[in-house]
């Protein structure tokens, strides 16, 4: 059984919250003591049946104002799959907090009110699936019980969506069209529109295939920290500690460190007291090499075969995340995987407005705008781009006044 | 393709969550309750730094109502691994004047806890503290992140938290400031019963199907013991009973069970229709009792 995590978006005009309540409901997720607080609480639909909603606006802060101020993760598991739901708000004021859960999604759902079809909200949450490169959407095409789960409806959003989806580059799409409120293609299939043929969201949800970068020409093992219990019967004893974040180790590869360049080859893997032949992408282990090189955190092992960028100079995707608007003249840190160095954002390219896609010339950059940059850092990284290795071609900006997280890039181009 | 299971998932998240608190942090520890959450934690750590020594030692806060058979564990535990390990007394602070003992039948020590945690962390000069709070737990727990920075009285503020991208947690913070690390947030209930199945993980015996004095309160059943203000009103019963999470003798309930055996709890809790939660007293109290309990503080 493996884990699907995957993002909802859309705003609670939508039916998110309804949707969620409605999976994690229909598939038996919600224990008695939950049911009888929902119960206990004063909020019920028109007619009577429980505010499902209710189940993921979590803070009192929220509850107070019927709003989602952040990421919510979820938890549920049927036979076939275990699943994290990140719930995050859709309106244009929280596009910091849908970057940020779709950054760790494997899948989004795209919801779209029957009733309104492609907005310039759909327009919003598309273009940021496509920027964060998630393989796989699903587009719910939601309050099918308000227009008469009419087909001709939702025919005509798919056929809108097809062309945004070329827009902004989305290839991996499917359509359900569902009510969330009476539970129709939720987990089962809807008899009231029996014209759909295809999967309702549950089976199709536990079913997808969502791709994994495994393969091992793009092994990458950023190192975390170095073990050396430095005792008397392990004096020589150095392993170099971390999670393989694409690819795949396996030993007697030969294997080159970055930024240094040296090369050596691996001679042992290790995971406490096992000692696998190989690691795959995601697995947290210890590798020995044969030779003694001076490795420490925040170097990169990578595949002598195919190795990464290496740059001091880089053109990326910026997501702002902060109240304070960029600073061009100020030296921020930039956080990729272990490696933590000082940067300047060199120079503005373009912003996108993300409700229409087109590219305009900014001075400043402020809270949620998006747009094209060219970041200079301290040291050299060792980078993959975002669109072919998703792992290995992200970071963070921390402002060095108020550590607070500042912004998120996404490598596109070597600019050295 | 290859896929890691689920399990082995969690497990190369946690792992990686831990070395990064190892990597980041000058003074980090690992909050240790002598619960099944934190004991699985005390495994991953060996799986993250082994055989080298663990870069932080475990802090115990001691109620001193804990029950008896998880300090036994406690200490043979500390006494296997070979770890250091700090304790932080709830008396001392109650001894000092700095806490007031509650008052009334459900008088109990989880509140106090808070300061006491609180001190010790500060007398340590702690700038992270891992424990091993999950996200399935409670609502407030859903939107808290992997890193959750605390500031200087200890305090969380929702509305403040940083975003968390990819696998990248930033662990900058002010002096004075520290960061609650949760390795195992993505772990449910079952997961973390699934992990300790699987990696034949010894566990206090409380957990297990056992005899024991109870009274029932406020439908609830609670251990007797001389921490509990009982008073003519409390009958004592003999029953069968396991406890579902560890914590202070007068705020975590039991359940009537038969469970003996791990496989039998597995059985159960995948049965259940309760959960897990629904045995703490402590979040009885308010609809929002975990949020407002967190912003103080509390773990």
């Amino acid at each position: 059984m493996n884990i699907l995590k995957f993002l909802t978006a859309g705003s609670v005009d939508d039916g998110k919250s309804t949707l969620i309540g409605r999976l994690l409901y229909d598939s038996g997720a919600i224990l008695v003591d939950q049911l009888e607080a929902l119960q206990a609480s004063n909020r019920k639909n028109d007619d009577g049946t429980i505010d499902l909603a209710i189940l993921t606006d979590g803070l009192k802060a929220e509850r107070e104002q019927g709003i989602t101020i952040d990421v919510a993760y979820k938890y549920f598991q049927t036979d076939k799959r275990k699943f994290i739901i990140a719930d995050t708000p859709g309106h244009i004021q929280y596009t910091r907090n849908m970057v940020t859960g779709a950054s760790n999604a494997g899948l989004a759902i795209i919801l779209i009110d029957a009733r309104k079809g492609v907005i310039e909200q759909t327009i919003r949450h598309s273009f940021l699936v496509a920027l964060l490169g998630l393989p796989q959407v699903v587009v719910c095409v939601n309050k099918m019980d308000m227009v008469d789960y009419d087909e001709a409806v939702f025919n005509k959003i798919v056929s809108d969506y097809k062309v945004l989806a070329g827009k902004v580059g989305l290839k991996n799409v499917a359509y359900i069209p569902v009510s969330a409120l009476k539970g129709d293609n939720i987990v089962h299939p809807s008899e009231r529109m029996s014209w759909f043929k295809g999967s309702s969201l549950l089976p199709y949800l536990e079913t997808v295939e969502i791709p994994t970068d495994t393969l091992t020409e793009h092994a990458r093992f950023p190192v975390q920290w170095v073990v050396r219990p430095q005792t008397e019967e392990l004096h020589d004893y150095r392993g170099y500690a971390g999670r393989v974040s694409s690819g795949s180790f396996r030993v007697n590869d030969k294997v080159t460190v970055l930024p240094s360049g040296f090369t050596s080859t691996i001679s042992k893997i290790e995971l406490l007291d096992s000692e696998p032949e190989a690691a795959i992408s995601g697995m947290s282990v210890t590798i020995h090499l044969e030779d003694e090189i001076d490795i420490s955190r925040g170097d990169t092992l990578v595949s002598a075969k195919n190795k990464p960028h290496v740059s001091q100079l880089i053109e990326a995707d910026l997501c702002w995340m902060d109240t304070k608007a960029l600073d061009t003249t100020h030296t921020y840190f930039l956080q990729h995987n272990s490696k933590l160095t000082r940067c300047r954002i060199q120079e503005i390219l373009y912003k996108v407005n993300i409700n229409t896609l087109e590219q305009e010339f900014v001075e400043d950059f402020k809270l949620n705008d998006i747009g094209r940059i060219v970041v200079k850092t301290a040291d050299p990284l060792a980078f993959d781009l975002y669109q072919d290795n998703k792992a290995n071609g992200g970071a963070i900006l921390i402002d060095s006044r108020t550590n607070v997280t500042v912004g998120a890039l996404m490598f596109r181009a070597n600019a050295d | 393709m290859k896929q890691l299971d689920y399990l082995d998932e969690l497990e190369a998240e946690a792992i990686h969550i831990l070395r990064e608190v190892a990597g980041q942090f000058e003074k980090p520890a690992l909050l240790f309750s002598g619960g099944k959450d934190s004991i699985t934690l005390v495994r991953l750590a060996e799986k993250a730094f082994r055989p080298g020594k663990f870069p932080f030692p475990l802090v115990h806060i001691d109620t001193g109502h804990n029950f008896e058979e998880t300090i036994t564990y406690r200490d043979n535990m500390i006494k296997r691994i070979g770890e250091k390990l700090i304790v932080g007394h709830v008396q001392d602070d109650i001894d000092a004047g700095r806490v007031v003992e509650q008052k009334g039948k459900n008088a109990s020590r989880n509140q106090l806890q808070t300061v006491t945690l609180l001190n010790t962390i500060a007398k340590h000069q702690f700038d992270a503290c891992i424990g091993g709070a999950r996200r399935d737990e409670e609502k407030a727990r859903a939107k808290e992140r992997i890193f959750s920075v605390r500031d200087e009285f200890g305090q969380w503020d929702p509305k403040r938290q940083r975003p968390e991208l990819w696998n990248i947690y930033n662990g900058k913070i002010h002096k004075g400031e520290n960061v609650r690390v949760f390795p195992i947030s993505n772990w449910t209930e079952l997961d973390v019963w699934n992990y300790i199945r699987r990696e034949k993980i010894e566990l206090p015996t409380i957990y297990f199907a056992h005899e024991r004095d109870v009274i029932t309160r406020n439908g609830q059943l609670m251990a007797a013991s001389p921490f509990l203000n009982m008073d003519d009103e409390d009958v004592v019963e003999r029953r069968n009973v396991r406890f579902r999470t560890v914590g202070d003798m007068t705020c975590t309930a039991a359940v009537e069970s038969y469970a003996f055996e791990i496989d039998n709890i597995i059985d159960e809790i995948s049965a259940s229709r309760v959960s897990e939660r629904g045995a703490r007293m402590d979040d009885k109290v308010s609809e929002a009792a975990m949020e407002d309990r967190k912003k103080g503080g509390y773990f």
